[in-house]
C-alpha cells in the first residue's frame, strides 16, 4: 500500500541523475532518458523519423543513429562496435555519445539512412501537403547528400489508398516509420492500419478482405461506420475519432486529410492559438488559415490538457464556422418574413420588444451551452439586470431542479477541481452517466494512458460497456438508465459499514465491496456527466458516494461552455461565482459589481429551460432572448418549436440560421469562435483563453449584449473581478431515485446518449468526417431480442406516442428490458422523433424484415 | 587426418532411422534423459557448460551460459523455444536431422526443459518443410506414448508439454525475437533489446531460444560426459557438428565432424570438387558470411580461426561454387533472396537491399556502369552495423565479400556489357536460363555507358 500512499500525496521519488557527454557537452538527466532526449535538453538535432516522445520507442527508422562509448568496469571508456539509434538507447552514467556534428561515424550512418529513405520517396515536394513542414524534407536538408546515386527503378503503390472516408494514404511517400500504428495501437487503442507485406513492398494498410481466407461472417466487435470501409480480422471497422493526429505526427506527406489535400501550401498559413469548441476537454489547438479563411486545424502542444492529441471533431469540424447560412447582417420581422436590418434598426426593435415583453410577464433567457465565459457573465449580467429575470437556463438538454442544486453546491465557483494529471495519478476513476470517449473527447485518451501507463483502475456504471470502455480495461456495472442512484447508493452503504441487499448477485456484490474499497483509496475520483441530470437522485447519491469514501467528484459536460455557464451563473437561482440568488449578501455583491441597484435584481430563483418554455406557450411570459441553441437538442423539441412560436416576441443571438432564426423576431448576428478572443471553462475548472483567428467584423455575444444594454439604458461597462464567494451556498440536492417503470411486454427502458460524431450542427459541412461517424443502431440484450422476436441484424421499430424510429439491431451484452439508440445521430433524433428521453419506457417492435430504412441504418 | 564422429547422425543409415524404436534400439536413445532425471538441474546446466557447448545456429553463443542468464524462477512459467526456422541459403542441417533422426531433438528438450525448470517447450519449425513438420509431430507424439514428454516424465514428477509450431514462410522469424513475436500470433519482425528474451521472451516470460542442433547434441554431453565432447574439435570450439557440403563436389550431404576441421580435409571425403572442374569459391557457413577462395582451404572450421581469416563459422553450410560459376550471377541471386526476404521493418535492410538487387541484376545483364561497384561497397557498408537485426548485416556478406576477391569479374561485367559466363555449364542438371521479368527486366538497358 506504500506505492499508494506515495501516490496521494503527490510526494514521488527523487529521479536518480545520470551525468553523460554528448558532442563534449556533459548533460545530466533523469535516470531512464533517451539519448535522443537528453541531446534535445542540450539543443543538439538528431534527426529522427520513427521517434516520438509519445509513443513507445521502435528503433525503425535508424536515422538518430549515434556513435556512443561507455566505461567498463574498470572505468575505461570502451566504444561499441556499431552506431546505435538514440531514440532507443538510456543514457547511463559516464556515456560518451558523439552525434553526427562530432562523429564522422554518426554523420556518415546518418547520411546513409537519409539516402535510402528518399531512394523509393517520390519528389513530388512541390504538390506534396507536407512540403514546407516536413521533418524529411528538412532532414534531407540538413543530413542527406546532396544528389542522388540511385539510378534503378523506384517502387511505386497505386494511390491514395483511403484508410476511411478522411484519411488518404500515399505508400509511396511512407517512410514505414510507424508512427500512424503505434499511434492507433499505444494512444487510441483502435484497430485502424497496419504494416503489411514485407521487404521494400512493406506498407501501411487497412484490413483486405480478399487476403488471408477473411470470411466476414457478421461478427462485429464494434460499430460500422457510414462511409463503410474495410474491417479488421475481428470484425471491428477501421474507424477511429482519434485518426486525424496520424496525419500530424507523420513525419512525411504519406497521411493526408480528404479535405485538406492538395488545397494549401504550409508556408502560406497563418498559425493561431485556439481552444477546440466541441467538448469540456477544451484541447489546445492550432488554426491554421489563408486569407481569412481556416484551411485546416492541428493538435496544440500542451502537456497539462491535451498534451499533442485532438479529436477527429476538433481537427475536422470547423467548416460549420463559415457556412453558407452564416448571419452577417442583422434580420428583423416584417408582415411575418425575416428581412435584414441595420445594427441601428435591429437593436432598436430588439430593445423595445425586450423591454415590452418584460412588462408582459418577464423574459425567458436560453443561451445555450457553447458560450465563452466572457459571454455567459455577459447573458447572465444582461438577463438579470436589463432583462430583471433569473427565467435563465443554458441547458440544451435533458436537466433537472436536481441538477441546478448540484451544480450550484458542488460545482459553480469552486476553480480548478479534478485535473488531467489528477486523473493520470488516481488509482480508479468511476464513470456514471459518462461515456469518456463519445462525450468526453480528448479525455477518454488522457484515461487510457493512464490505464497504460499508472494502472488506473476504471468502472463503469452504464448499460452496456462500450468499446470506449472496453478499451479502457474498464469494469462495468450494469445499470438501466435511471437506476445510476441505487449502484451508487448501495455502494455508499457498503462504505459506511451498511448492508448489502441480501438477493444481490454474489458478482454484483463483490464489484460494490470492490468499489467501496478502492473509492476509498487516496486520489480516487468519480466523473459524473450530465446525463445524471435524467436520473433521479443520481447526482444525490454521487455526493454522498463521495462524502461516504472521500473521494473526489468531478462534473464532466458536453459542450464547451456549460462549465463557464455555471461559473458565471446561467441556471436559476445562480449568480455568478457559486452565489445563491436569494442570499442577499451575494446579489449585494454582484449587484455591485454590476453597478446596479441590489433591489432592481431578481430575488426568488426563476424558471429551468422547461418551465421556461412552458410558460413561453401559456404567456405567462411575454418573451424569449435565446443563444445558440439547437431546438432539436431539447428534450422536448416540439413543445420548443411551439414555446417560441407562440411566444409575443422572440430575439436570437446566432451565428447561422437555425430552427430558433426561423422562429425570432429580431436576430442579431454573432461571431464564430475563430473570429474572436475569448476563454471557455475546460470540466476540469481550468480557464482556457484563446486569440481571434481571422479578422472579422462579426460580434462576439457580449459585445452584441452591451449593445442591447445600451439601447435599454442599462449599465453593462466593465467591473473588477469578483471576490470568491465565501458565504452559504446553494442546499445540496436531495432527491430519491424514480420508483421502477411498469414495463408491460412489448416495452423497454430507453438507454441513450450523444455519439462524438452525430447529428449535430457543428459538424456540418464537413462529409469526410461525417462518413466516420458510426452507423446508428439500436442495442438489445438477446434476452429483451428475443422477446421481440428480433434477431442480430435484423431490425426494431422503438416508438413512442409521438413517433417512430426504424434501425438495425446489435444484440449486445447488456442490461435486460433495454434499449440503446444514439441520441442525435443522422436519421435517430430520439429526442425529436419519439419526444422521449433516456430512462423513459419507449414500444419495441420487430420491423418489417429487409426493411430499406433499417438496412441503411437509420429512419427517416 | 581428421575423421568423423557421428553422434547425430550415426543411425541415419538404419531402418526407419526417424522411429523411436530405431532411436531407443540403436542411438542409446533416452539413456540420457534418465540420468538427467537423476541430477540436479543446475548440475545439467554445468555440465553443458563444462562440456563448451557454443550455439550450432550460427552465432555461437556459449549454450550452457545462455542458459545460467534466466533470472531466478519465480514459480511462473518459462519457457525452451526451438529454433527450427533453418531458412538461410545453403544451410540444410537441422531439416535433414529431423528428418533422419528427430528424437535427438525431442530428447533434448526434455533435458534442457528439466535442467531450466521449463513445463512447456515450443519447437517453431520452417512452415515450407510440411514433411519435417510432419515427421516432427510423429515423433513428439511417439515420445508421449513413451511417457518421455506430458505428465510426470518417466516417473519423476516432472511435466513437460511440447508444441510444435509451424511458421509461415519467412526468413526473418529464424530471428530470435522475430520467432518470438510470430510464435505469439504477431507479425513477425525483430523485437527491441533489451529486454533479451532470457528475461522477456515469450509471453514476456523467461525464455531461453537454442537451434535445434544445439538441442541435439545435448544428451550426447549428458550421456557421455562432458570431458568426451570438450575432447573433440578445437580448445574454444568443442565438440562435434554437422558440416552440409552443396554445390560442386562430387558427393554433396551432411558430414558430422569435430570442429576445426578444414573444408580440405571435408573435400577429401566427398570426392573432391566435381570431376574436371577447380574450386572457385565457397561460403563457410551459409550466405550471409563473407565468402573464401581456395587460399583458405585450410582454415580449421571453428568459431576462431573462420573468424580470424573474416568470415563467419555460421551454420557450417559449405556451398562449394567451381570456376564455372559466375560470382556476379551468384550474389545477385543471393541479394534476390535478401531483398525477398527482409522484413521492411528497418531502413537499411529494407531499402538497402531493394536497391543492391537492381544493381546486381543490371550488372549481371551487361547494364553496369563504372560507379556501380563502388556505390554497392558503400551501400553495403551503409547497411552492416546499421540494421536493425544481424538478418541486414548478413545481407552485405556476399557482396563485399565477392567485390574483395573478384572485383576483376564484376568490371568485366561492366566493361563488356554481358556476362562472361555461360549459366548451363555450372549447372548439374538440364538447364534454360530464365530471362528476367518485372522490373528487373529491362536491367541491360538501364545503366550503360
Amino acid at each position: 500500500m506504500t506505492a499508494t500512499a506515495d501516490k496521494a500525496t503527490g510526494a514521488e521519488a527523487p529521479v536518480p541523475t545520470v551525468t553523460l557527454t554528448i558532442d563534449d557537452v556533459e548533460v545530466s538527466v533523469p535516470k531512464g532518458t533517451l539519448v535522443i532526449r537528453a541531446a534535445e535538453q542540450l539543443g543538439i538535432d538528431v534527426p529522427r523519423f520513427c521517434d516520438h516522445p509519445l509513443l513507445e520507442p521502435v528503433g525503425a527508422c535508424r536515422q538518430c543513429l549515434v556513435e556512443v562509448a561507455t566505461p567498463d568496469r574498470e572505468g575505461n571508456l570502451r566504444s561499441m562496435p556499431k552506431p546505435q539509434t538514440s531514440c532507443t538507447l538510456e543514457a547511463t552514467p559516464g556515456m560518451v555519445v558523439k552525434t553526427a556534428a562530432t562523429s564522422p561515424v554518426a554523420d556518415k550512418a546518418q547520411e546513409g539512412i537519409m539516402e535510402f529513405l528518399l531512394m523509393n520517396h517520390p519528389l513530388d515536394c512541390p504538390v506534396c501537403d507536407k512540403g514546407g513542414e516536413c521533418p524529411l524534407q528538412n532532414q534531407a536538408m540538413s543530413a542527406g547528400r546532396p544528389d542522388t546515386r540511385f539510378i534503378d527503378v523506384k517502387r511505386v503503390f497505386t494511390k491514395p489508398l483511403p484508410v476511411s472516408a478522411e484519411i488518404l494514404l500515399d505508400r509511396e511517400r511512407c517512410v514505414l516509420c510507424q508512427r500512424c500504428t503505434r499511434f492507433s495501437d499505444e494512444i487510441a487503442g483502435d484497430a485502424f492500419i497496419a504494416l503489411q507485406e514485407r521487404g521494400a513492398e512493406q506498407q501501411i494498410g487497412r484490413f483486405d478482405v480478399d487476403i488471408l481466407d477473411y470470411v466476414d461472417d457478421g461478427a462485429r466487435g464494434a460499430e460500422a461506420t457510414l462511409a463503410g470501409g474495410a474491417l479488421t480480422p475481428d470484425g471491428t471497422p477501421f474507424a477511429s475519432y482519434y485518426s486525424g493526429n496520424t496525419i500530424q505526427i507523420c513525419p512525411v506527406g504519406a497521411l493526408t486529410n480528404a479535405s485538406y489535400r492538395f488545397r494549401a501550401r504550409p508556408f502560406d498559413l497563418i498559425s493561431t492559438p485556439g481552444i477546440a469548441e466541441h467538448d469540456s476537454s477544451c484541447a489546445a489547438i492550432r488554426v491554421d488559415h489563408r486569407r481569412g479563411v481556416v484551411m485546416r486545424r492541428q493538435a496544440g502542444d500542451d502537456p497539462a490538457v491535451n498534451e499533442e492529441w485532438i479529436t477527429d471533431k476538433d481537427r475536422f469540424a470547423f467548416q460549420w464556422q463559415c457556412a453558407p447560412d452564416r448571419l452577417t447582417t442583422p434580420l428583423v420581422r416584417e408582415d411575418g418574413e425575416l428581412r435584414p436590418a441595420s445594427w441601428v434598426e435591429a437593436l432598436e426593435l430588439a430593445a423595445e420588444g425586450l423591454a415590452a415583453a418584460r412588462g408582459q410577464g418577464g423574459v425567458g433567457v436560453l443561451p445555450g451551452g457553447r458560450l465563452t465565459l466572457e459571454d455567459a457573465t455577459a447573458w447572465s449580467r444582461f438577463a438579470r439586470t436589463a432583462l430583471g429575470s433569473d427565467d435563465v437556463d443554458q441547458r440544451a438538454r435533458v436537466h433537472s431542479e436536481e441538477e441546478t442544486a448540484f451544480l450550484a453546491r458542488t460545482v459553480a465557483g469552486t476553480g480548478m477541481g479534478v485535473t488531467f494529471t489528477d486523473l493520470e495519478k488516481a488509482p480508479l476513476v468511476l464513470l456514471v452517466g459518462l461515456e469518456a470517449e463519445e462525450e468526453g473527447g480528448y479525455l477518454f485518451l488522457r484515461l487510457r494512458k493512464a490505464v497504460r501507463k499508472h494502472g488506473l483502475k476504471v468502472m463503469g456504471v452504464a448499460p452496456f460497456a462500450t468499446r470506449g470502455l472496453q478499451r479502457l480495461n474498464g469494469t462495468l456495472l450494469a445499470s438501466a438508465p435511471g437506476r445510476e442512484a441505487e449502484w451508487l447508493g448501495a455502494v455508499t452503504a457498503q462504505a459506511t459499514g451498511g448492508l448489502l441487499p441480501a438477493d444481490l448477485p454474489e458478482q454484483e456484490a463483490q464489484a460494490i465491496t470492490d468499489l467501496a474499497a478502492a473509492l476509498a483509496e487516496p486520489g480516487a475520483v468519480i466523473l459524473v456527466g450530465e446525463r445524471l441530470a435524467g436520473s433521479a437522485g443520481a447526482y444525490t447519491a454521487a455526493l454522498e458516494l463521495a462524502a461516504a469514501t472521500g473521494a473526489r467528484l468531478a462534473w464532466v459536460p458536453r459542450r464547451v461552455g456549460e462549465r463557464g455557464g455555471v461559473e458565471a451563473g446561467l441556471l436559476p437561482g445562480l449568480l455568478p461565482g457559486g452565489r445563491p440568488l436569494t442570499d442577499a449578501v451575494a446579489r449585494a455583491e454582484v449587484a455591485s459589481a454590476w453597478g446596479v441597484d441590489a433591489a432592481s435584481l431578481p430575488t426568488t430563483p426563476g424558471r429551468d429551460v422547461t418551465g421556461i418554455l412552458a410558460a413561453l406557450t401559456d404567456g405567462t411570459l411575454g418573451g424569449a432572448l435565446v443563444g445558440g441553441l439547437e431546438l432539436a437538442d431539447l428534450p422536448d423539441p416540439a413543445a420548443a418549436r411551439a414555446a417560441l412560436a407562440a411566444a409575443g416576441f422572440v430575439v436570437s443571438l446566432e451565428v447561422r440560421a437555425s430552427e430558433v432564426t426561423a422562429l425570432a423576431d429580431v436576430v442579431l448576428p454573432v461571431a464564430p469562435p475563430v473570429e474572436r478572443s475569448g476563454a471557455y471553462v475546460s470540466w476540469e475548472g481550468r480557464v482556457r483563453p484563446f486569440p481571434a483567428a481571422l479578422d472579422s467584423a462579426a460580434q462576439p455575444d457580449h459585445r452584441v449584449l452591451a449593445a442591447l444594454a445600451a439601447q435599454l439604458d442599462v449599465p453593462f461597462e466593465a467591473v473588477a473581478e469578483l471576490p470568491r464567494w465565501t458565504g452559504e451556498r446553494v442546499e445540496a440536492p436531495v432527491e430519491a431515485p424514480a420508483d421502477l417503470p411498469e414495463l408491460p411486454a412489448g416495452t423497454a427502458v430507453l438507454a441513450s446518449w450523444h455519439l462524438l460524431l452525430d447529428d449535430g450542427a457543428l459538424q456540418d459541412g464537413e462529409p469526410h468526417l461525417a462518413g466516420t461517424a458510426k452507423v446508428p443502431v439500436a442495442r438489445l440484450s438477446a434476452v429483451t431480442a428475443e422477446g421481440i422476436g428480433v434477431a442480430d441484424g435484423g431490425a426494431v421499430t422503438v416508438s413512442t406516442d409521438r413517433g417512430a424510429l426504424t434501425l438495425p439491431v446489435t444484440v449486445t451484452d447488456m442490461v435486460d428490458h433495454v434499449v440503446w439508440l444514439p441520441l442525435a445521430s443522422k436519421g435517430c433524433r430520439v429526442h425529436d422523433t419519439l419526444g422521449a428521453s433516456p430512462g423513459d419506457v419507449v414500444r419495441l417492435g420487430a420491423a418489417a424484415a429487409g426493411s430499406d430504412e433499417a438496412a441503411n441504418g437509420g429512419a427517416a | 587426418m581428421t575423421t568423423l564422429t557421428p553422434v547425430l547422425t550415426d543411425t541415419w543409415d538404419a531402418e526407419k532411422s526417424w522411429s523411436l524404436d530405431t532411436y531407443l534400439a540403436k542411438g542409446h536413445g533416452y539413456e540420457a534423459l534418465r540420468k538427467a532425471l537423476t541430477m540436479a538441474p543446475a548440475d545439467i546446466v554445468t555440465e553443458v557448460k563444462t562440456a563448451g557447448l557454443r550455439g550450432r545456429g550460427g552465432a555461437g553463443f556459449p549454450t550452457g551460459l545462455k542458459w545460467s542468464f534466466l533470472p531466478p524462477d519465480d514459480g511462473l512459467p518459462r519457457y525452451l523455444v526451438v529454433n527450427a526456422d533453418e531458412s538461410e541459403p545453403g544451410t540444410c542441417k537441422d531439416i535433414p536431422l529431423l528428418m533422419a533422426s528427430p528424437q535427438h531433438l525431442v530428447e533434448g528438450v526434455a533435458i534442457t526443459s528439466f535442467a531450466i525448470n521449463c513445463h512447456h517447450a515450443f519447437i517453431y519449425v520452417r512452415g515450407e518443410v510440411l514433411h519435417v513438420y510432419r515427421r516432427l509431430l510423429q515423433a513428439v507424439q511417439e515420445a508421449y506414448d513413451a511417457g518421455y514428454l506430458g505428465k510426470n516424465v518417466l516417473g519423476s514428477g516432472f511435466d513437460l508439454d511440447v508444441t510444435v509450431h509451424a511458421g509461415a514462410g519467412a526468413y526473418i522469424c529464424g530471428e530470435e525475437t522475430a520467432l518470438l513475436d510470430s510464435l505469439e500470433g504477431r507479425r513477425g519482425q525483430p523485437r527491441l533489446k533489451p529486454p533479451f528474451p532470457a528475461v522477456e521472451g515469450l509471453y514476456a516470460r523467461p525464455t531461453v531460444v537454442n537451434n535445434v542442433e544445439s538441442i541435439a547434441s545435448v544428451p550426447s554431453i549428458i550421456r557421455n560426459g562432458a570431458s568426451w565432447f570438450a575432447s573433440m574439435g578445437t580448445e574454444r570450439s568443442q565438440g562435434m557438428g554437422l558440416f552440409s557440403l552443396s554445390g560442386h563436389v562430387t558427393r554433396p550431404g551432411q558430414y558430422e565432424a569435430p570442429l576445426g576441421i578444414t573444408l580440405r580435409e571435408l573435400l577429401d571425403m566427398a570426392g573432391g570438387i566435381r570431376e574436371g572442374h577447380e574450386l572457385k569459391f565457397w561460403t563457410p557457413g551459409g550466405s550471409s558470411t563473407p565468402m573464401f577462395d581456395a587460399s583458405q582451404l585450410d582454415v580449421p572450421l571453428d568459431y576462431e580461426s573462420v573468424g580470424a581469416a573474416k568470415s563467419m563459422l555460421g551454420t557450417r553450410a559449405l556451398q562449394i561454387f567451381d570456376e564455372t560459376t559466375c560470382v556476379v550471377r551468384a550474389t545477385s541471386r543471393w541479394m534476390d533472396f535478401y531483398a525477398h526476404e527482409s522484413c521492411g521493418k528497418c531502413t537499411p535492410c529494407r531499402e538497402g537491399t531493394f536497391w543492391l538487387k537492381q544493381i546486381l541484376a543490371r550488372v549481371e545483364a551487361g547494364g553496369g556502369v563504372d560507379e556501380d561497384i563502388d556505390t554497392m561497397v558503400d551501400l553495403c557498408g551503409n547497411i552492416l552495423g546499421r540494421a536493425f537485426c544481424a538478418l541486414g548485416d548478413g545481407a552485405t556478406s556476399p557482396v563485399t565479400s565477392s567485390i574483395q576477391l573478384f572485383r576483376d569479374e564484376y568490371q568485366a561485367h561492366i566493361d563488356h556489357h554481358a556476362c562472361p559466363f555461360d549459366p548451363v555449364k555450372s549447372a548439374l542438371f538440364e538447364y534454360t536460363p530464365k530471362s528476367r521479368t518485372g522490373a528487373l527486366a529491362g536491367a541491360a538497358t538501364l545503366g550503360g555507358h
